[in-house]
């Protein structure tokens, strides 16, 4: 266990370092630095730049400093915890970081308490009895759920619960303070896609437990149904949902751009996408470690319960 | 249901368990599709009771319609199954409940899929005590601990802590076991207990099957397709052909006075000691199991049958009839029929000359890491011989296999095909002559055509690949004549794999390897996955296309009935090693090696005229990243010397020509030992002389 998660770390920090230099490497063109430029001073702004005063402002920026050098220079902030400004808001990543990342969390936290029970009892539900009646309800509304974009339900939501019914309003910008009903929204419109998913999986491992023959052995020794699921099948069941919910965390980090951006909620995922189409680069890079680190650190999380909740593996690892 | 029973109530005890009239039918999209008629089965207390059948023919369904566990598209349609004078049937779900597992208990083929990855043992066992007898947990696994014993595990303590896949086959089984026992109950239903395990693994578990109903007083219906299992388990039988019974009685008087053509099929069908190739081959069934949805009128076995007569066999359904008291036949010509014929369609054969060696191993060995799947090999194969190569699973005879194939490496030593040393080329490397000089079947036939290609187009492509200049007529009219060698109709080279059943797609597996025409054929498990009416066509077969072709066949095996049947010469392995070669009536005959003493006391015979010398070993084999310094079989072996067979390794003792024998025991032991199987020599002369 521990040699696995001193593996994973390493890998982490090798991916962190791969992705940040190739990310450095593609933003340390003339292009982009003009790019950034137009976006600091305006377009007319730079077109009455001459070579010279522009050099002069790339030099003021840092901008024209060797690659490797700015690279390095980098790494050494990072290191110390020092992740550069934002050029476009002016102000410290990781300050700016910290309070997106933030908001972030509570949309996430709320999705994961809501989505866990609710798609592993519906999931159970529906293979206990492959083919039952249930089973066919839930696997029809699940695959019509994920069977749609999130920006169509984000768009089908807020015209029936907001502008319809009016019960939530129609945009989470939170000008006025921290408030749930913003966050309704963009909460059902990344749990209705995901829990479809969660619950197709979660009803096909059930599924396939249920037809294994050491349940067949548990009915056969006379136990009861009740006794046979919570006893015996459910373990094994939920060892490969168990699983995926912790790369949930990295599928969410990607989907909260689109539902963040539609509902202008101020979380990492806006961020993102603001920081990209200005080309700021220090924002973007500190994104990207942050997302490296989700990923690599979900799928450690996802092996780790795979080893508790498989005896099989724990052994030989 | 209200269908009355067929025999009237015996006097003397009741039965514990009784069948009447059971129909089961499944639900498939074609409608219902019946999978056991009318079956009736008389359980008397303490009895064992064989149902023997082919692979579909309903003989597990009965025993999961007894528990009424079915599946989900599983229909009980009529009759009764009574347990101790109450029908099953009419049962509550909660009054079911207490007659699974405590007074009806099953025991599985596959143990290691029977018990649950994710629970402890101890727990497993535990439950049954804590559901059925209310014990609290601590009890319960006292009596667990204690069950283990008489399962004969030892070490309780350690395996009640243990998950399955902890635990080796063998000791999976036995868990199993103690499970259905831990309750005490009356009926024990065993389905295929010991198929999916080893031949001595499999003879320890018979014999404490064979104990249990002796101390235990339990009745057993034990469903199995190996008729020698049945005969030295059960006192009576049931046979069971297309979801119907066909012939029931004692087993002894089934084995001796076979009343139903179908039985006596099946008996001329297996390889038993009295069958030789040359003088007594195997007769196989002709025709298939007609499908569930399509069986014939009247009988099912009808249109298979040599003694079929249209208008009487095929105007309405047979009913059994009484051969004697005990004994009953579903045959309306069981008096006309003279059964002591032998059976027609019986061809004999010339002895083959063997020719000159094709195939000499040299000190071959094989190291994955610390593991020695091969160590030492050496024996030679020759022209148009037969050498079968046995042992039980992990004894290095498919990584034998695999390199000889060139799939993989040998770690040192030699293998020379007619002088090409191929020990360490692999198959990218060969040419096309060599390539095409050796060719395999393989032992899963489903698994091995591509699903998606006619059978026709798989052959030709064969033929093509081997470089020889043909034409696209030449090529065609060449699968035809692959297709005539196999005995399958041509017009099968247009079908697809899925179209053909298990018998026809190894057929097609033997056209495939024998295309190109060459020199050594290895067949690993040919038959092992067929059924044994089905695997005695397929043994004749590649017997008779190997003959008349001169192929050197190395025939990779771990059933020595079959290899006794069909090989010249024998390599026994274990763990690795050889340890025993010689001409194959040199194996079966003593002097033995302690392990194949073993082995073949281990293999059931389904003929009552045969007492077998009892041989007892005791564990199960060692890992072979782990084997004893010397004499591999030395942890097992009832011979074994101490301080010298596990620190040493034996030499090879030589008896007769080429008769080699790896052991440490004096020569004057080895020649001293009895033989293993013993005919009857009155009733044996009298059945080799009608042939």
């Amino acid at each position: 266990m521990a040699r696995l998660i001193a593996k994973r770390l390493g890998q982490m920090l090798l991916i962190m370092g791969v992705t940040s230099l190739l990310l450095f490497a593609i933003f340390d063109t003339d292009q982009f630095r003009r790019q950034i430029a137009v976006s600091e001073l305006g377009g007319f702004g730079v077109a009455t730049l001459n070579a010279a005063d522009y050099e002069g402002w790339l030099e003021k920026k840092g901008l024209n400093e060797p690659f490797l050098s700015r690279y390095v220079t980098w790494v050494g902030d990072v290191m110390q915890g020092d992740l550069g400004r934002s050029i476009e808001k002016n102000m410290a990543v990781s300050t700016l970081l910290a309070d997106r990342l933030q908001r972030t969390a509570i949309l996430a936290s709320c999705f994961f308490v809501l989505m866990v029970p609710i798609s592993l009892t519906l999931g159970v539900l529906a293979g206990m009895r492959e083919g039952g009646r249930l089973d066919r309800v839930i696997s029809i509304v699940a695959v019509v759920t994920t069977s749609i974009p999130q920006i169509a339900t984000a768009v089908l939501l807020t015209v029936f619960l907001s502008l319809g019914l009016g019960w939530v309003p129609a945009k989470s910008a939170m000008v006025g303070g921290f408030s749930f009903r913003e966050l309704v929204l963009p909460l059902l419109t990344l749990l209705i896609y995901d829990i479809g998913y969660v619950v197709r999986m979660t009803r096909a491992s059930m599924a396939e437990v249920m037809s294994a023959n050491y349940i067949r052995t548990a009915v056969l020794k006379g136990l009861a149904g009740s006794h046979v699921i919570m006893g015996h099948a459910l373990r094994n069941a939920l060892i490969v949902p168990f699983t995926l919910i912790f790369l949930q965390l990295n599928w969410l980090l990607s989907h909260v751009v689109v539902v963040e951006v539609f509902f202008q909620y101020s979380g990492f995922g806006r961020m993102l996408y603001e920081a990209a189409m200005f080309g700021d680069i220090a924002v973007l890079q500190a994104a990207t470690l942050v997302a490296v680190a989700v990923a690599v650190i979900s799928q450690l999380l996802s092996d780790i319960t795979y080893i508790l909740l498989n005896p099989r593996v724990g052994a030989a690892g | 249901m209200d269908t009355h029973p067929p025999q009237a109530a015996t006097a003397g005890p009741s039965p514990i368990l009784e069948c009447r009239n059971l129909s089961v039918s499944y639900e498939t999209r074609a409608g219902l599709v019946p999978a056991v008629v009318d079956f009736n089965l008389t359980l008397m207390p303490g009895e064992a009771h064989g149902l023997v059948g082919e692979s579909g023919c309903g003989k597990s369904t009965i025993a999961l319609a007894i528990m009424r566990y079915l599946g989900r598209n599983g229909r009980i349609t009529g009759g009764q199954v009574l347990f101790d004078g109450r029908d099953l049937l009419t049962l509550s779900p909660a009054e079911l409940r207490r007659v699974r597992g405590a007074d009806i208990a099953m025991i599985y083929q596959e143990p290691m899929a029977s018990l649950n990855p994710t629970m402890r043992i101890g727990r497993q066992l535990a439950e049954v005590l804590t559901v059925h007898q209310g014990l609290d947990r601590a009890s319960a696994l006292d009596r667990a601990a204690a069950m283990l014993e008489r399962v004969r595990l030892a070490d309780a303590g350690r395996i009640l802590a243990a998950y399955p896949h902890q635990l080796s086959g063998g000791q999976q089984q036995r868990i199993v076991i103690a499970m259905a026992l831990l309750a005490n109950p009356k009926v024990l239903l065993l389905d295929e207990p010991t198929t999916a395990l080893d031949v001595t693994v499999e003879a320890g578990i018979v014999d404490l099957i064979r104990d249990i109903s002796a101390e235990f007083g339990t009745a057993m219906l034990y469903v199995s397709h190996n008729l020698g299992l049945i005969l030295e388990t059960c006192q009576r039988l049931t046979v069971m052909y297309s979801g119907e019974a066909v012939e029931t009685g004692p087993v002894d008087e089934v084995f001796r006075q076979v009343r139903h053509p179908y039985t006596r099929g099946l008996f001329a069908s297996i390889p038993v000691p009295s069958a030789d190739k040359a003088s007594r081959p195997l007769v196989t069934i002709p025709g298939q199991l007609p499908s569930p949805t399509n069986r014939p009128r009247g009988c099912y076995f009808g249109p298979r049958c040599t003694f079929f007569e249209p208008g009487r066999c095929d105007d309405a359904a047979v009913p059994m009839a009484q051969v004697s008291r005990t004994h009953a036949s579903r045959c309306r010509r069981i008096a006309e029929i003279d059964w002591d014929a032998p059976p027609a369609g019986a061809v004999t054969r010339e002895e083959t000359t063997i020719g000159r060696t094709v195939l000499q191993v040299e000190g071959l060995s094989k190291r994955y890491h610390t593991v020695r799947a091969n160590e030492d090999l050496t024996f030679e194969a020759r022209e148009a011989e037969t050498l079968a190569i046995v042992g039980e699973s992990g004894c290095g005879k498919s990584t034998f296999a695999r390199i000889l194939m060139g799939l993989d490496q040998a770690t040192s030593g030699s293998i020379s095909l007619m002088g090409e040393e191929l020990a360490r080329l692999p198959v990218t490397k060969r040419d096309r002559v060599t390539i095409r000089s050796l060719q395999m079947v393989f032992q899963n036939p489903f698994d091995t055509l591509n699903p998606s290609q006619t059978v026709g187009f798989q052959i030709a492509r064969v033929l093509r690949r081997f470089g020889a200049r043909m034409s696209e007529t030449q090529i065609r009219e060449r699968v035809l004549e692959l297709l005539d060698m196999v005995k399958l109709p041509r017009d099968f080279a247009g079908r697809r794999p899925r179209q053909l059943s298990g018998g026809q797609k190894q057929r097609i597996g033997i056209a495939r390897a024998f295309a190109g025409d060459p020199a050594v054929v290895v067949a690993d498990e040919p038959v092992s996955a067929l059924d044994v009416s089905v695997q005695a066509a397929v043994t004749e077969l590649l017997m008779d296309i190997q003959r008349r072709n001169g192929t050197t066949l190395l025939f990779i095996s771990h059933d020595l009935s079959v290899v006794r049947y069909l090989s010249d010469r024998v390599v026994v392995m274990y763990l690795g090693r050889i340890m025993e070669q010689g001409r194959t009536g040199d194996i079966f005959a003593p002097p033995y090696h302690p392990y194949t003493e073993a082995l073949l006391a281990a293999v059931p015979i389904a003929d009552p005229t045969i007492t077998k010398r009892k041989v007892v070993i005791s564990g199960e084999m060692p890992s072979p990243s782990n084997p004893p310094a010397g004499c591999p079989f030395s942890t097992r072996c009832p011979y074994a010397i101490e301080d010298l067979c596990e620190r040493t390794v034996p030499p090879a003792q030589i008896f007769g020509e080429g008769h080699a024998i790896a052991c440490h025991l004096p020569r004057e032991t080895l020649l001293a030992m009895e033989p293993i199987i013993i005919a009857a020599d009155s009733l044996n002369e009298a059945h080799t002389h009608h042939a």
